[in-house]
């Protein structure tokens, strides 16, 4: 990940949105690291997704000198990216990683992500690959249920 | 003393319970099961926006029908809307229709009222039954999650059995860059008599919006 981002996250400055393909969440889901990666499928449209994001966001702030990364991982078109995307992540000063995933044959990857996955968002995964731990949520969390989930990480 | 520590232990297990009992259900209504690929459909009868009632008895002469769990909301499901006319213009012709389902809780979701359905399916001129499951129970017969969410359904004898549940095709970005056409291979078998080769697939969509429980 470029090192601007990370700064962009010290600083407490809005984010940037980085578009990935695939590849970038195959290496993520290989590394070996001790980091909690809590991984939020989402969109600017999707109701319940935009409810539960300032949890995910104090998440962030809350354990920023611990181990553990959160990414919001977008489900917008694409061609939204700079009408719709940037515009929402601006406004809202969101200060996690906010991924675009660019990869429209959904069906080649969402039992990546998880078996469990029908593909309706909101879902979130949370793991760590150094502790071999790792759990999938397909509904809407709230802050208690987050703090819940991850103290069996951190 | 001891009384109090009691009922604190006491309010802390029922509270615990109770969450415990809560996540629970939420996971169940995540993964609800629905029918197996080769199960056999029950009767529904439902509000067509387009108006009337419709029952899937009422394509007893048809071939099958392309069943869409479907809302006015979600740009996933607007993405697919010209695809699902030109779906039910092609095979219905050929005695496989379309037959769309909005599940979504309309008392949450304005957007999708029978008010705006109608006027949804007027607007783009929908050639098939637009049908509001205002209890949600055929979404969760179907184990329906997200929409877009396909069904194809295979009649013989007024006996409707699932063939295909998954996504339209593997491109809801751009129609243009579609290689994998899933529901048109599996009606296009269905009426050869052949059996479907890929029977699931999965698709992002948005989650049907469920009445609080």
């Amino acid at each position: 990940m470029s090192g601007l981002l990370v700064m962009a996250q010290m600083s407490g400055q809005a984010q940037q949105v980085l578009v990935v393909k695939w590849a970038m969440m195959d290496s993520l889901f290989a590394q070996k690291s001790d980091t909690t990666y809590v991984l939020n499928f989402w969109a600017t449209w999707c109701k319940p997704c935009v409810t539960e994001l300032p949890y995910f966001e104090q998440t962030q702030q809350k354990y920023l000198n611990q181990k553990l990364k959160v990414i919001l991982v977008s489900m917008d078109f694409t061609r939204e990216l700079t009408t719709r995307v940037i515009p929402f992540v601006t406004e809202r000063k969101l200060t996690s990683q906010v991924w675009l995933l660019n990869e429209s044959d959904a069906n080649s990857w969402i039992e990546k992500v998880n078996k469990e996955w029908s593909g309706a968002i909101p879902a979130t995964l949370i793991f760590n690959n150094a502790k071999g731990k790792k759990v999938f949520f397909e509904q809407k969390l709230d802050a208690l249920r987050l703090e819940k989930e991850l103290s069996d990480f951190l | 003393m001891k009384n109090k520590f009691w009922a604190t232990l006491f309010v802390a297990l029922t509270v615990s319970l109770a969450t415990t009992l809560l996540f629970q259900q939420q996971r169940a209504q995540a993964s609800s099961v629905g029918y197996p690929i080769g199960g056999t459909v029950a009767e529904f009868k439902l509000q067509n926006a387009k108006g009337g009632i419709v029952s899937l008895s009422d394509y007893k002469d048809k071939k099958g029908v392309i069943v869409v769990f479907t809302c006015n909301h979600c740009p996933f499901a607007k993405a697919y809307e010209e695809r699902l006319i030109a779906l039910d213009k092609k095979y219905g012709a050929l005695n496989f229709p379309v037959v769309a389902i909005n599940s979504n809780d309309a008392s949450d979701y304005e957007d999708e009222s029978m008010d705006n359905m109608k006027k949804r399916a007027s607007e783009k001129g929908y050639t098939f039954p637009y049908l509001q499951d205002a209890t949600q129970a055929v979404a969760k017969a179907f184990g329906a999650t997200r929409t877009p969410h396909v069904f194809v359904l295979r009649n013989e004898n007024a006996k409707f059995t699932v063939q295909y549940i998954g996504t339209i095709d593997d491109n809801y970005q751009d129609p243009t860059s579609v290689t994998k056409r899933y529901v048109e291979d599996a009606v296009n078998n269905i009426l050869a008599g052949k059996p479907v080769v890929v029977t699931q697939t999965k698709a992002v969509g948005c989650a049907i919006g469920w009445k609080d429980a």
